[in-house]
């Protein structure tokens, strides 16, 4: 079994912090406007997780055949399929509901 | 006789692997569930039946706190699997220790902000959003609750049989489902909180 150094998982850890407290200030900060604030903080969100699977569940770090990566990113596809439907099907839902005054 | 067991250790080596991959197919699924309840909360946000909303309700330094608890924990985890590697037995028990002290930590202070909104009056029962909020939040942290269940068990096999191949893979188990405990709150502190509160 593939195993992190103390080095590793220590560097990993004070990214995953320093990740952690700028969503953190960007949020409480109000330098962008709510749309562009909404962004920032997803991306900062979305880079940790990448770091944090890289790092300590050791995705994208194993020899062929990648079976874990394959679950992995079957997982995504259908986890972004509901998200995205979900969303966007309440969406036009409330939408078609509005009265049009 | 030397080549037999040579033999034994390959088979359960090869096992052990199947029976960890395994476990990372679990975890896929959990994080399926997952997002099934982050889309109910994403579609219920804004349904909060003349409530208040997440930005008057959530408290974001008390999210972070409990962040960086949580985060922590994953680090003590990793530095006890690192013992693990190096067959030290003290050290393994001491880094899972303070591991278990730290979901605790966490536990109480999810409980806490539970406590408070309950006791302000805004429940699971007062409107929808505030339902998907307890249902995703809630079930992260029954995920810590046996997390921290099984930290017990298998400690106390390593204290009674110590690092043998069945406890390593029992141990590398539990890692992975601690560490994608942290990855999935991730993404509660950033969207349900952060987001959904600033």
């Amino acid at each position: 079994m593939r195993q992190g150094t103390f080095q590793s998982y220590l560097l990993g850890f004070a990214a995953c912090l320093i990740l952690t407290l700028a969503a953190y200030f960007v949020a409480s900060g109000h330098l962008f406007s709510k749309m562009n604030l909404d962004l920032a903080i997803a991306a900062i969100t979305a880079l940790q997780g990448c770091l944090f699977l890289f790092v300590y569940l050791e995705l994208g770090q194993e020899r062929k055949p990648r079976w874990n990566m394959t679950v992995f990113l079957f997982m995504i596809g259908v986890a972004a399929l509901i998200l995205v439907g979900s969303i966007w099907i309440m969406y036009h839902l409330n939408y078609n509901l509005m009265l049009h005054t | 006789m030397n080549e037999h067991k040579h033999h034994a250790d390959l088979h359960f080596i090869e096992v052990s692997k199947n029976t960890i991959f395994g476990f990372w197919v679990y975890l896929m699924t959990d994080a399926i569930l997952f997002a099934t309840l982050f889309a109910t909360y994403a579609v219920l946000h804004d349904n909060t039946f003349g409530g208040p909303s997440a930005r008057e309700l959530f408290s974001l330094p008390h999210a972070l706190g409990a962040t960086i608890v949580l985060l922590a924990s994953s680090l003590t985890c990793a530095l006890a699997m690192v013992a693990v590697s190096k067959s030290d037995k003290t050290k393994t028990i001491g880094w899972y220790g303070a591991t278990f002290l730290l979901g605790v930590c966490f536990l109480a202070m999810v409980g806490t902000e539970f406590a408070r909104l309950i006791a302000s009056g805004n429940g699971w029962d007062r409107n929808a959003f505030l339902t998907a909020y307890f249902t995703l939040i809630g079930t992260h942290a029954l995920h810590i609750v046996f997390g921290l269940l099984f930290m017990i068990v298998f400690l106390w096999e390593v204290f009674r049989r110590g690092l043998v191949p069945v406890t390593i893979r029992r141990l590398t188990c539990l890692k992975l489902f601690w560490f994608f405990s942290y990855f999935i709150w991730i993404f509660m502190f950033g969207i349900v909180y952060l987001i959904g509160a600033s």
